[in-house]
């Protein structure tokens, strides 16, 4: 079945980002006009013989020529995959899923809320914004890591931080004594925020409970619920809408999402065991 | 309404007051038990209510759909659950879950801070009292923060 | 309409094997009516019937010698269309080169004869889940377009069948290839036959028939009224979708969570349910693994798993799972109920648990909320 079969691509290069989390850049094999996808899809990559995992995309959409993939080594396939080196091969499949709605927010401000690991799937979007910034206010990114040592492309943010046009600010749960940055959880930043409430898209992404209060908080600044996007996480075995294992209510994860409006989930968000 | 009275003016949360503002405060509280496992309330429901713990013990929680309900903190005799009535949207943040049989004097929230906004004087008792209590449960939270006996 | 005789029966098997077809039908093994390969009339369960209540199934023989005198029994024409281990590919890794072999694309053509009404609407509720949509199922499609439907009309209804509360029958009024009816009583026995495809019209044609004259057809209609008169279960379907879409959090779920044990025999046996998962095997030296697709279950454990834990640990949000995905979110996603009201579900629960009675539990209790609002 064409859409169950995956397709070969090498390991370029092999990056640890913190003790935990690794990114992998890739390069097809088989297509010759590289690899297109959206900001906020996900590919299913399959490590030969172990099995096959969502992850979400985290390059940069205007560099086709390569596949980049950031993961937390938490799991079996991940843990395989936390050893792969140069020239390794994994299959994929994809791209799958709702794309972020970097289209919809044309015009407006963008904001930005990365918890951990959600940083990778919202990466992808700050590319694009700025490599079309005149068609976008202000971008501002809110980042949320545990400790300055988790803290996800740090060199990348910093040369960001030095830009002009887009607002960085990143906060820890806890510190050590050299750090001089923010310290408590992401969601105090955004009362601050310089944001415009009424012409902003906000993009959440991160564990669904920090997603949870992150909402709340941009709910009090009044911005409306259609225009509060998160990205969901399920149990996914195929990503095309076979194995049935993604659903959440009447959602299907890897195609109905995994990118919702607050709007369309309201009334599952937080449900228990859904 | 007389027996209420009797246990509230030895709650530590009331003491001080002057007797007026007992007899207020007593018009919005009524006696409610809740069954092991019973939820007092959930995160997102509307926070109409404060509670102030007699016996028994109440686990506040949040949950998450990979690792289910988290306990971030249990409350016992004598403890007070509860603020979100006084700071809108009004809304609880969390779930609160009676461990073992819980008797609790339940307030209406909607109807004290009614009386609060009637009646200042009897508002800045309360906001002092439970702005003891914030900072209390603030210190607490910050030192469970700190990961005292975690791995360096 | 025409007229074959039973002997005829088996001239249309031998046909149908001709054209390159896998006839397949009702047969009895176990002491239950499954589907397999069949050669002829005699591998049919000739003269059988059942009897099936919540949790009981039972056959026995009867003294008259029908071809079809039973309803459907756990298996389903998915097991054939949708086989429940397939392999998806074998892949080689070798010399830093990972080499990924496709199988072939599934042949077989498939005569399935004996499909009821109930079944030919599950077959297409799964025609919609595996090419209905933006992903193609190529293996599925390719079955499916390359097998034949012989359908029969039910003349008999049992205490767990409840398609007329679904739409799905009991009279086959579309989706099929070929259609009898069998007519058996004291006097007679013979098979009224109709096509509704030129598939079947050829094949039809090279039987020996007659034309059916105007007492004959009426008897058609007997069949179908007499089973219709037999169907006992009802299920209420009027705004059931939004009822169970709104009880989320009902109580009910743990109730019937007491009994529920998680088997997961419904969603074997449910002729529409396509869940699957997928496993890796390789061999000790590491150079040659292959992916494999197996039918899965909502109500495990694993189902739902990320990685902290499973997101649906109590039996209640797995059984909730599973009927409101088959009475309410299948509209959303597909267009139609996701039940047939075949029973099957009903028949093999171990504990006989009845998926009409508790959808009906919950709407009562939504019915009743809603009405004590509106006094207050």
């Amino acid at each position: 079945m064409q859409v169950m079969f995956p397709s070969t691509f090498k390991v370029q290069r092999f990056i640890k980002e913190t003790h935990d989390t690794f990114t992998i850049e890739l390069k097809s094999l088989e297509r010759k006009n590289g690899f297109n996808f959206e900001p906020g899809q996900f590919n299913m990559i399959y490590v030969f013989g172990v099995g096959e995992i969502p992850i979400s995309i985290s390059g940069d959409p205007y560099k086709s020529g390569i596949l980049v993939h950031t993961t937390r080594a938490v799991g079996t396939v991940t843990k395989e995959m936390a050893k792969l080196k140069k020239d390794d091969i994994v299959g994929i499949r994809g791209p799958f899923g709702r794309p972020w709605p970097v289209k919809e927010a044309i015009g407006n401000d963008v904001l930005l809320v990365a918890g951990g690991i959600g940083l990778a799937p919202l990466r992808p979007v700050i590319y694009h914004v700025l490599a079309n910034r005149e068609y976008y206010g202000r971008i501002i990114l809110l980042y949320g890591a545990r400790t300055p040592q988790d803290i996800l492309y740090k060199k990348e943010l910093e040369k960001l931080k030095s830009r002009l046009d887009i607002d960085i600010i990143v906060t820890v749960d806890r510190a050590v004594k050299n750090w001089t940055g923010n310290v408590g959880v992401v969601t105090t930043l955004i009362p601050r925020a310089p944001f415009d409430p009424l012409n902003t898209t906000a993009m959440i992404c991160g564990p669904e409970i920090m997603m949870r209060y992150t909402i709340v908080e941009l709910l009090k600044r009044g911005l409306p619920k259609d225009s509060i996007y998160v990205s969901m996480e399920r149990n996914m075995k195929c990503g095309v809408g076979f194995c049935g294992h993604c659903q959440y209510g009447t959602e299907f994860v890897c195609k109905d999402g995994p990118v919702f409006t607050y709007k369309e989930i309201e009334h599952l968000f937080g449900k228990r065991e859904l | 309404m007389e027996s209420l009275e009797k246990v509230l003016i030895q709650h530590p949360f009331v003491e001080g007051l002057p007797s007026e503002h007992i007899h207020l405060i007593v018009g919005c509280a009524k006696n409610v038990v809740f069954e092991p496992g019973k939820y007092l309330f959930k995160e997102n429901e509307e926070a109409n209510s404060f509670y102030i713990i007699r016996s028994g013990k109440v686990a506040l929680e949040i949950y998450s759909p990979d690792v289910g309900s988290i306990i971030i903190q249990t409350l016992g005799e004598g403890d007070i659950i509860g603020w979100s009535w006084m700071v809108p949207p009004y809304q609880w943040r969390f779930d609160a879950r009676a461990v073992e049989l819980t008797r609790v004097i339940e307030l209406d929230g909607t109807c004290l801070r009614n009386k609060c906004e009637a009646d200042p004087g009897l508002g800045y008792e309360i906001m002092k009292r439970l702005a003891s209590v914030f900072e209390q449960r603030i210190n607490a939270m910050r030192l469970q923060l700190l990961d005292l006996y975690g791995k360096k | 309409m025409k007229i074959i005789d039973i002997y005829e029966f088996d001239n249309l098997i031998n046909k149908l094997k001709e054209k390159g077809y896998t006839t397949v039908g009702p047969t009895i093994q176990n002491g239950a009516i499954v589907y397999s390969e069949i050669d002829s009339s005699s591998d049919l369960p000739v003269g059988f019937t059942d009897t099936q209540k919540p949790g009981f199934y039972r056959l026995e023989k009867t003294a008259q010698n029908a071809f079809f005198n039973y309803v459907v029994g756990p298996q389903s024409w998915k097991k054939f269309l949708y086989p429940s281990i397939q392999k998806l590919f074998t892949a080689y890794y070798k010399n830093n080169k990972l080499e990924i072999e496709k199988p072939d694309q599934p042949k077989t053509q498939y005569a399935f004869i004996g499909v009821r009404a109930c079944e030919i609407n599950s077959i297409e509720i799964q025609d919609r889940v595996f090419f209905g949509g933006e992903y193609q199922n190529s293996n599925y499609k390719a079955l499916r377009k390359n097998s034949l439907i012989i359908a029969v009309n039910c003349s008999k209804a049992e205490a767990n069948c409840f398609c007329t509360s679904m739409g799905t029958g009991p009279e086959v009024k579309s989706g099929y290839d070929i259609l009898l009816t069998e007519i058996i009583n004291e006097k007679e026995h013979y098979f009224l036959i109709e096509t509704g495809s030129e598939k079947g019209e050829e094949i039809v044609n090279e039987l020996n028939s007659r034309e059916a004259n105007e007492s004959e057809l009426n008897k058609k209609n007997q069949v179908i009224q007499k089973t219709i008169s037999q169907i006992k279960k009802h299920l209420d379907t009027e705004n059931l979708k939004d009822i169970l879409l709104k009880s989320l959090e009902s109580p009910l779920w743990d109730e019937v969570a007491k009994r529920c044990l998680a088997c997961g025999n419904c969603t074997m046996v449910c002729p529409t349910c396509f869940c699957m998962t997928v496993e890796d095997y390789t061999d000790l030296l590491k150079t040659r693994a292959e992916r494999i697709q197996k039918w899965d279950s909502c109500f495990t454990l694993e189902y739902s798993y990320i990685h902290g834990g499973s997101v649906r640990v109590s039996i209640g949000s797995r059984y909730r799972q599973w009927l409101t995905h088959k009475l309410a979110s299948w509209h959303e996603q597909f267009g139609t109920s996701g039940c047939v009201g075949c029973g099957r579900c009903i028949t093999w629960c171990p504990v006989g648990i009845d998926i009409t009675e508790e959808a009906t539990k919950i709407k009562k209790v939504s019915q009743y909320q809603t009405t004590s609002m509106e006094e207050t």
